[in-house]
């Protein structure tokens, strides 16, 4: 990924109002690359998803965003408890949030499956116990 | 529709964006789940909803919406107002309830028609 851009986020798990910060940045600094509304809208609700599942479930973590020639690659990693079950997890409607997460409008079981939706490719690395690393493509078309 | 006829027709209050209340938007949806909005809804410009945190604000802003708006007399925080101002989203808040609210936009032609399969 030669002539790549490339963010780097810390995302809070403490608070959970301030979650989906980095995702609004990424946002502003797509749109100020130029690059496709389309392209940007995926890329941004992935994350989104990402962020606010590292919030509820992980305490947190890192997100890095490359912004390559064929593609823009999120990856998303923590050092929450893993996800035992991934197949299980990909389910939509599957959800292991409290019901306070779902109180404040989230933990329908819709975000692993979301992220995928919106994404060309995803990979998801966890260890129960270690934590977690997500890897999404969305690619660009030229 | 314009967002100045949602305003009219649901007789809400304007809380940020007077600016843009000439701008047209074309379909809504209503929720209070945002997991749903971010998984259902494709290409709705307005946000009907009874939930106030700034979560509320960040979901419209990656679904590329433009307008919120809030049923039951709820009001946002400053904190998500603020949030609203930089990202350029219209917010209006309205006493009616969500399924009163919806029916009039929708039965005065601003339809929800666009949303999306639910095969994941």
């Amino acid at each position: 990924m030669s002539g790549a851009l490339s963010f780097h986020f810390d995302v809070d798990g403490e608070n959970f109002t301030m979650a989906g910060q980095a995702s609004v940045q990424v946002k502003k600094n797509l749109r100020r690359l130029g690059l496709p509304p389309e392209v940007i809208r995926r890329v941004s609700i992935a994350m989104y998803e990402g962020e606010i599942n590292m919030v509820i479930h992980a305490g947190g973590g890192h997100a890095e965003v490359v912004v390559a020639e064929d593609a823009i690659e999120i990856v998303l990693q923590d050092n929450g408890p893993g996800i035992a079950n991934i197949e299980q997890a990909m389910q939509a409607g599957f959800s292991t949030a409290p019901d306070a997460i779902r109180s404040l409008g989230f933990g329908a079981g819709m975000g692993l499956p979301n992220m995928k939706r919106y994404t060309d490719e995803m990979d998801i690395q966890s260890e129960v116990g270690r934590g977690t690393r997500i890897t999404m493509r969305v690619l660009l078309e030229n | 529709m314009k967002i100045c006829t949602i305003q009219e027709l649901l007789n809400a209050r304007v809380i940020v964006g007077e600016e843009r209340l000439g701008d047209h938007v074309y379909s809504a949806c209503g929720s209070d789940m945002m997991s749903d909005v971010l998984a259902y809804v494709k290409d709705q410009a307005v946000l009907l909803t009874g939930l106030v945190n700034p979560q509320v604000i960040r979901t419209a802003v990656m679904m590329d919406m433009h307008c919120i708006v809030f049923v039951r007399s709820k009001e946002p925080t400053p904190e998500m107002i603020q949030l609203a101002e930089e990202s350029g989203m219209v917010l209006l808040a309205t006493d009616k309830r969500m399924y009163e609210a919806c029916g009039l936009l929708y039965s005065n032609g601003l339809v929800g028609n666009k949303v999306r399969e639910t095969s994941a």
